[in-house]
C-alpha cells in the first residue's frame, strides 16, 4: 500500500510550522485486535483532549479477529495526526489512518418511519423513493420504513420531505468509508494474518453459573 | 495434589513441551510460577478478601519470592516505582479489589508519565459478581485505562500463563509502563492443567520499537556535522535503554555540550567535562538561555515537557531539531522535529556516532562556562555557601555530596527540596536519581526509597522529603520497621508547603494561603517506629549529623531545619520563554 496517499501515522510533519488554518472532517480508519475495553480506551484518547466524536463506527472487518473502527472527527490536521499517533500506541491497535473527505469514499444509512395511510394518500411514494434513491424496507398497516444510504445531506434532504406528513421516527448509522487509495491494503492484512494467526477469546464460563460457583 | 508439595517441583518447568507432563495446578500458583520465570524476586503488596488465594498460595513460596507488606497500597506501586527505577527490572505490586486497586491510581499515574515498568496484579470478586456492586467492587480496568499502558481482566485461570507473559512484555518493552492486571477470585481458585511457562516476545498488534530509518540517521548526522553551536537535550530515555555508554561515546565524540531532563540526571555524571547542567524551570541557567541560542538541538529520550520548555512558541524556533525517541507519538508533539530519528536510541546512537565527524566544540562549550559563572555568583554561591543565618536545602545536599561522594541513590519527593537535590545532587552512577517527575506526587520518597533499596541493595539509598510531602506517607516507616530494611531519610523541614509558598510569593502578593503546615515531632514518629534519628537546626551540627545518619547501622531520620522562605532559584515562570530565566 503506498503510504505517499495514506495519512499515515509515521509520517514525519510537512514543512510549514503550526497548524493548518482551518478545521475540517478527518476520517480517522483503526484496524485492531477484539479485545474487550478499547472502545474505552481509543474514546479516552479524544475525551481526554476535549475533542467530540463527530460519528463512530466499529465492526468486523474483512479479516476474521481484526475489527476496523471508522471515526470521524473535526479537527486541524495537526492535532489528528498526534491523536492517530496516540491511538496507534495501544498495544492491541494495528495501525491507524486518517483521511480527508477527498480521499474516501463515505455513506451513512438512515432508516425514517412514517405513518402508512398519511404516506399512501399524500404522496406521490415511487416518485419519493425514485428521487431520493430510498427503498420501502417493511410496509405494514400502521407504518411504513424507507431507507435511505447517502452522505449527509442526502439524507438530510429526505428528513425535510417526510417532515410535513409526520415522520414519527428517524434513525441515522454512523459514516462507513472506504479509503481511494486502499489498494494492496486487504492482501497485506491477510498476509498479515496468515503469518500471526489470531487466538480465540477464551469465554468466560463463570458469568451465567451464579450460585454454582464456589464463594465466601 | 497439594500446592506445598507440587510447588518446588513445578518451578522446574519452565517451557512446555511435549515430554513435560501437565500439572493440575490453581490460578494463584499458577501466578506466582510465572512471576519466578520472570525473575521476579519481590512484590510489594497489601492483602485483602478478593486477593486471599494468591497470598495462600503465597505462604509456600517464601523462599522464592520476598513479600514487603506495605502500610498503604499507594506506598506499595511507589515501592514498585522506586524498585524498578534502580534495578532496572519490572516492580511488582500487589493489591486487592476495591479500595485496594483505587489506592493503586496515583502510582500507575505516575508510572504511565515516568515510563516505569510495573505489573500490578489486583485481586477482584468472583466473576459470577461483577456488575452487582459487590463487597469492594470497583471496576477497575476502566478506572485505570487512563494510566496504564495496557491492563486487562482474568475471569478464567487458564489465561493466566499467557497473560503474565504478555504483561511482563508489554511493560518492560519499548517504552515501558505500568500494566495491571485484574484477576477474579474464581480464576485465582480455579485448578487447571497447567502446561509451564512460556515469556512473550512478541505480540501481533504491538510494535515495541519503530523501524531505525538510516535516512533519518544519516540527516541527522550532516545536520549535526554542519552544526556550529549544536546542543543535547537528553532525558530517561537514556537510562531506560540501558543506554548510558552509547550516549558517553555519542557525546565525547561529537564534543557537544549536552544537558539533562529531571529524569535523565545520571546517565552520565555530573562532573563530565561537556555534561552543561539541568535543564527546565528550576534548571542551570547557560541550558535554558542558549537553547535560545543553538543552531541544532538533538533531543535524546526526552519528550519536551512543559516544565522544560516554558513557552513553545518562543522555544528554540532558530535551531533545528533532530529528535531521538523511541515512541513516535512524542515526535512532533510539542516541538517539530526537523529530523525525526525514531528507534530505541541504544540503537540509534552507535549508528549516530559512527557518522559524525570528531568535533571540538570548546568555544561553544565555554559560553556555558560564562553562564555558569553568572549563575554562581547570583543562586548558586548563596545557596551553598551562605556562611551565616539559617541552613538553606542546598548547603545540606552539598554536604551529603561530599559524605558519600556521588555514589548514593538520591530519591526526593517533590516540591522545593526536590529542586535543590536535583540541581545539586553529585550522581556519579546512573539509576541514582528516582524522582516523581511527571505527575509530582508528594508522598512519593519514603515509599519509593524502600523499593529503590531493594532494587539496589548495595547502595545507599538516601530519600530527600520535605515536611509537607512526609507526612502524606510517613505511614510506611511501618514497611522499614517491619522488613528491617536500611533507608536514611533526610527531611528538609522549611515548614512550609515551599514550592506553592514561593509561587504565592512571587505571584500572589505573599498572600500565603494555607502553605503553612505544621508537622509533628518526626524524630519521636520515627522512634516510634523503631528508627532512630535526630533533628538539627545548627549549621554547626550538619556534617556531624549527615556522617551519624549515613555510618547509622539500618535506617535514620535526620530533620534538618532550614530557612523558611527561601526560593528556588533561577526559575523559568509559567508562561516565558527559556530565555526569560529569572535569577532572582
Amino acid at each position: 500500500m503506498s503510504d505517499q496517499n495514506n495519512k499515515n501515522t509515521n509520517d514525519s510533519l510537512s514543512s510549514g510550522e503550526g497548524r493548518s488554518e482551518v478545521k475540517q472532517e478527518f476520517n480517522i480508519t483503526v484496524y485492531t485486535e477484539n479485545q474487550i475495553g478499547l472502545l474505552n480506551r481509543i474514546a479516552i484518547i479524544f475525551t481526554r483532549r476535549k475533542i467530540n466524536i463527530d460519528s463512530l463506527n466499529t465492526s468486523p472487518s474483512e479479516i476474521d479477529k481484526i475489527h476496523r473502527f471508522n471515526i470521524v472527527i473535526t479537527e486541524h490536521e495537526d492535532v489528528v495526526r498526534k491523536l492517530c499517533r496516540q491511538i496507534e500506541k495501544q498495544v492491541e491497535v494495528l495501525k491507524v489512518y486518517y483521511h480527508t473527505n477527498a480521499d474516501v469514499i463515505w455513506q451513512e444509512l438512515a432508516l425514517y418511519k412514517v405513518s402508512t395511510d398519511v404516506i399512501a394518500e399524500q404522496v406521490s411514494v415511487e416518485r419519493l423513493l425514485r428521487e431520493n434513491g430510498a427503498r420501502a424496507v417493511v410496509i405494514r398497516k400502521d407504518y411504513t420504513v424507507f431507507e435511505t444510504t447517502g452522505h449527509r445531506e442526502e439524507t438530510d434532504a429526505l428528513i425535510k420531505i417526510l417532515q410535513p406528513y409526520g415522520l414519527i421516527e428517524f434513525v441515522r448509522s454512523a459514516r462507513v468509508a472506504i479509503i481511494k487509495d486502499s489498494e494492496g491494503f486487504n492482501a497485506k492484512l491477510r498476509e498479515f494474518e496468515r503469518l500471526e494467526p489470531g487466538e480465540d477469546v477464551i469465554e468466560n464460563e463463570y458469568l451465567n453459573q451464579g450460585q454454582k460457583v464456589f464463594s465466601m | 495434589m497439594e500446592t506445598q508439595t507440587i510447588a518446588p517441583e513445578i518451578s522446574e518447568i519452565a517451557e512446555p513441551s511435549a515430554t513435560v507432563p501437565t500439572v493440575e495446578v490453581s490460578g494463584s500458583v499458577a501466578l506466582l510460577e510465572a512471576l519466578i520465570v520472570e525473575g521476579v524476586d519481590t512484590i510489594f503488596g497489601y492483602p485483602g478478601g478478593a486477593i486471599m488465594p494468591i497470598y495462600d498460595a503465597l505462604f509456600d513460596y517464601k523462599e522464592k519470592l520476598n513479600h514487603i507488606l506495605v502500610r498503604h497500597e499507594q506506598g506499595g506501586i511507589h515501592a514498585g516505582q522506586g524498585y524498578a527505577r534502580t534495578s532496572g527490572k519490572v516492580g511488582v505490586v500487589f493489591a486487592t479489589s476495591g479500595p485496594g486497586a483505587t489506592n493503586l491510581v496515583t502510582g500507575l499515574a505516575d508510572a504511565q508519565i515516568d515510563s516505569t515498568p510495573l505489573v500490578c496484579i489486583t485481586g477482584q470478586v468472583f466473576a459470577h459478581l461483577l456488575g452487582t456492586d459487590a463487597f469492594q467492587e470497583t471496576d477497575v480496568i476502566n478506572i485505570t485505562t487512563p494510566v496504564t499502558k495496557w491492563n486487562y481482566q482474568v475471569t478464567d485461570a487458564n489465561e493466566i500463563p499467557e497473560v503474565i507473559a504478555k504483561a511482563f512484555y508489554i511493560a518492560r518493552s519499548g517504552r515501558p509502563g505500568p500494566v495491571l492486571i485484574d484477576i477474579t477470585k474464581n480464576a485465582q481458585i480455579q485448578k487447571f492443567e497447567f502446561k509451564g511457562y512460556t515469556p512473550c516476545n512478541h505480540i501481533r498488534s504491538y510494535r515495541p520499537k519503530p523501524i531505525v530509518r538510516p535516512e533519518y540517521i544519516q540527516q541527522a548526522a550532516e545536520l549535526i556535522n554542519s552544526a556550529k553551536k549544536p546542543f543535547i537535550l537528553f532525558g530517561q530515555g537514556v537510562i531506560l535503554g540501558n543506554a548510558e555508554q552509547e550516549f558517553k561515546a555519542f557525546v565525547e565524540k561529537s564534543g557537544i555540550p549536552a544537558a539533562w531532563t529531571v529524569l535523565g540526571a545520571g546517565a552520565i555524571p555530573s562532573d563530565h567535562p561537556l555534561n552543561v547542567g539541568m535543564l527546565g524551570m528550576h534548571g542551570n541557567y547557560g541550558p535554558n538561555v542558549l537553547t535560545n541560542d543553538c543552531d541544532v538541538l538533538i533531543a535524546i529520550g526526552m519528550r519536551f515537557d512543559d516544565r522544560v520548555t516554558g513557552r513553545l512558541d518562543k522555544y528554540a524556533k532558530q535551531a533545528k531539531v533532530v529528535h531521538l525517541d523511541i515512541d513516535p507519538a512524542e515526535i512532533d508533539k510539542n516541538v517539530k522535529s526537523t529530523v525525526p530519528v525514531w528507534g530505541d536510541c541504544k540503537e540509534t546512537l552507535p549508528l549516530l556516532t559512527a557518522l559524525i565527524q570528531s568535533n571540538d566544540h570548546s568555544a561553544w562549550v565555554q559560553k556555558f562556562a560564562e553562564y555558569t559563572r553568572q549563575e554562581v555568583e547570583a543562586v548558586i554561591e548563596k545557596e551553598l555557601n551562605p556562611g551565616t543565618g539559617e541552613m538553606t536545602m542546598g548547603e545540606v545536599i552539598k554536604q551529603l555530596n561530599e559524605l558519600t561522594k556521588g555514589e548514593a541513590v538520591i530519591v526526593t519527593d517533590v516540591g522545593q527540596h526536590q529542586m535543590v537535590a536535583c540541581r545539586y545532587a553529585q550522581l556519579n552512577k546512573t539509576r541514582s536519581n528516582v524522582t516523581s517527575g511527571g505527575l509530582g506526587t508528594m508522598g512519593f520518597a519514603l515509599p519509593a526509597a524502600i523499593g529503590a533499596k531493594f532494587g539496589a541493595q548495595e547502595r545507599t539509598v538516601v530519600a530527600v522529603i520535605g515536611d509537607g510531602g512526609f507526612q502524606m506517607t510517613l505511614q510506611e516507616m511501618g514497611t522499614i520497621m517491619q522488613s528491617g530494611i536500611d533507608v536514611k531519610i533526610l527531611i528538609l523541614n522549611n515548614r512550609f508547603l515551599g514550592m506553592v509558598r514561593q509561587w504565592q510569593e512571587l505571584f500572589n502578593e505573599r498572600r500565603y494561603s494555607f502553605v503553612d503546615i505544621q508537622s509533628p515531632d518526626f524524630v519521636m514518629v520515627a522512634k516510634g517506629y523503631g528508627i532512630d534519628g535526630k533533628c538539627i537546626s545548627e549549621r554547626a551540627d550538619l556534617q556531624g549529623a549527615l556522617k551519624e545518619m549515613l555510618d547509622h547501622k539500618g535506617s535514620y531520620l535526620l530533620e534538618v531545619m532550614v530557612t523558611k522562605e527561601n526560593n528556588v532559584f533561577p526559575m523559568v515562570p509559567q508562561g516565558c520563554s527559556v530565555s526569560e530565566i529569572r535569577l532572582k
